[in-house]
């Protein structure tokens, strides 16, 4: 185990030594946050409530979302495709660790960092601009870091599902955009799950996407009943593991058809 | 006796597809391509005692780094047996790295970006090393790779040859008993090439290291292998001591003759003609040169010198390139 705990640190210090891109990247974020903050606003009009959300609850939700997204996000998906490219990958199967289970820990490294340096400060800044309702009860907080915990650990594992794909078609780069942008899409961080007719909401309860941004958010908002906390959070753990079935299958097929690319 | 590498019959094969040409045939590749199955290694069988140095030697594209690749564990053979260190690699691969370290001279295994030394802490978890074990071991191979200085720059900011003294290093954290180094000085100077051949054979003195070394710098095998394997086109065509291989095909010596006025070929054939020499012109103007059998040498020089006036005699023996070129000219390796 240490030696995971040892990768995380190795990839904090890493990130650490292009801290300046995260600067810009808050700024980013914050124009994101403020044009749906507006767009929002527009939409609730006159109103104090759709689908049982008032409008501070929207923006609360567009902004923890996002900074959320700062904590899950990764990019180990290009970084397993481009070792992958660059024939990399063989020095990563001469070290004795398990070679996914290392880049999830690198995605969670990274992830920390975020936390510290991108979405704190992020949010601090958010907050001075825009009017949000940040709980004070504990156990909301404590539900929502498992469950953001949890949403980490479900993207990073389509992360790695897509990037291990990328094996069969060498190239991937089209696949892992299709990816990022699905994901964005029904995970809820542009609209959340419960703003999408019923017939799509039906479908998406099959797929794991929701509870990459729509579960953690709904629960730090309030949105969410006890009942819907755990019922989500249960979604969510189901979820972690069903997803390590098709991960594993392919990395075996994948090791066994493995061609290193350049010598 | 126990070996730490045995092969045999091993055999890699891939497939390899070839494009279409024209903007028809990119069409048509998107439904059916053309494949032909090429065999990068074919059946080879070899055994490596523990504490051997193994020059591993051949073309580029002769199958040395499918070879290594798959005594790593990194590729899967197709047919054949591979047994390194007593466990099959690609079997029990966590367990099996654990005892062999492996350079490959043209890919870092460092971080690039943060410090050698935390790279190196980094492995010491990976590799589970004591901090004992560590110490005792690694402040010698620092030590001896004068790499102390190098330890907190980021790999980025390293030349070649600092680089490569720090890859070293990181592939013996765990003193493993089987090194395998693929190309491990190319593009180095003189003096790097030295220290590290002076360390490897330090570390082989010590630990009884066993190494297989793959390069296409012949004077580092020279340095270090008795033995030589000789791969070309998949196949072995030469296994066996380096010595051996230069008594069988390099036992003349060259003799470059510098004249002082032009001479003619058919001259210096006519002058040696009851000796065996063989006349080749030599890269300057009036230079030629005389492949004669050692013992003629004397004869050969004082006839030349009797009947030309010489500016410059250079005695040369044949160097082990000039040996494994012309083994690759003629194929097969006689005796």
């Amino acid at each position: 185990m240490a030696k995971y705990i040892e990768m995380i640190r190795i990839r904090f210090l890493m990130m650490l030594a292009y801290r300046t891109n995260y600067y810009s990247g808050i700024l980013i974020y914050s124009i994101n946050i403020g044009a749906y903050y507006f767009l929002w606003s527009a939409i609730y009009g006159g109103q104090s409530s759709i689908q049982g959300m008032s409008a501070t609850q929207m923006t609360t939700y567009v902004a923890v979302a996002w900074m959320a997204r700062a904590f899950y996000f990764n990019n180990i998906d290009r970084e397993i495709a481009m070792e992958i490219k660059e024939g990399k990958v063989a020095i990563e199967l001469i070290r004795p660790y398990s070679y996914l289970g290392m880049k999830m820990m690198q995605g969670l490294g990274e992830g920390i960092f975020r936390l510290f340096f991108f979405s704190v400060p992020g949010m601090v800044i958010v907050g001075l601009i825009f009017p949000l309702q940040l709980t004070t009860n504990l156990h909301t907080w404590g539900y929502f870091a498992i469950s953001t915990l949890l949403s980490f650990m479900i993207n990073s594992q389509l992360n790695l599902l897509a990037g291990v794909l990328t094996f069969f078609t060498l190239n991937g780069e089209g696949l892992l955009r299709a990816k990022r942008f699905v994901i964005d899409l029904l995970s809820g961080l542009i609209l959340p799950i419960s703003f999408y007719p019923e017939w799509a909401q039906q479908l998406m309860k099959y797929l794991p996407f929701q509870g990459i941004s729509y579960i953690p958010s709904m629960i730090f908002t309030e949105s969410f009943t006890n009942d819907e906390i755990l019922q989500g959070l249960l979604f969510q753990a189901v979820w972690v593991i069903i997803l390590v079935i098709p991960i594993q299958f392919l990395w075996r097929i994948a090791k066994r058809k493995l061609v290193i690319q350049g010598g | 006796m126990t070996y730490a590498i045995e092969v045999e019959k091993l055999r890699k094969e891939f497939k390899s597809y070839s494009s279409r040409s024209g903007l028809i045939g990119a069409f048509r590749d998107l439904f059916t391509r053309n494949y032909k199955i090429i065999r990068a290694v074919d059946d080879i069988s070899f055994k490596v005692k523990q504490g051997e140095m193994v020059g591993y030697i051949g073309e580029n594209g002769a199958g040395k780094s499918t070879t290594i690749k798959m005594l790593t564990g990194i590729l899967t053979p197709t047919s054949g047996k591979v047994i390194v260190n007593g466990m099959n690699p690609h079997k029990e691969r966590e367990k099996f790295v654990q005892t062999i370290g492996v350079v490959f001279g043209q890919r870092s295994q460092l971080w690039w970006d943060i410090a050698v030394q935390e790279s190196f802490r980094l492995l010491k978890k990976v590799y589970r090393v004591s901090d004992r074990d560590y110490k005792e071991h690694m402040e010698h191979v620092i030590e001896t790779l004068d790499i102390g200085p190098l330890l907190d720059k980021p790999v980025r900011k390293l030349s070649l040859g600092q680089r490569m003294r720090c890859e070293l290093a990181a592939a013996l954290i765990h003193n493993p008993p089987l090194l395998f180094l693929d190309e491990p000085t190319i593009g180095l100077d003189v003096l790097v090439k030295l220290k590290i051949r002076q360390f490897l054979k330090e570390i082989n003195e010590k630990y009884n290291t066993t190494i297989l070394l793959t390069t296409h710098d012949m004077s580092d095998i020279e340095a270090l292998c008795e033995r030589v394997i000789m791969l070309d086109e998949g196949k072995i065509i030469y296994d066996g001591s380096l010595q051996k291989l230069k008594q069988n095909w390099g036992e003349g010596k060259q003799i470059q003759f510098q004249f002082r006025h032009e001479v003619t070929k058919e001259q210096l054939i006519s002058l040696t003609n009851d000796l065996n020499v063989k006349w080749e012109a030599g890269e300057q103007s009036h230079s030629w040169i005389a492949h004669v059998r050692a013992q003629d040498m004397a004869e050969v020089i004082g006839k030349v010198v009797a009947a030309y006036e010489i500016k410059d005699i250079n005695i040369r023996e044949t160097s082990t390139e000039e040996i494994i070129r012309n083994i690759y000219e003629e194929g097969i390796v006689h005796g």
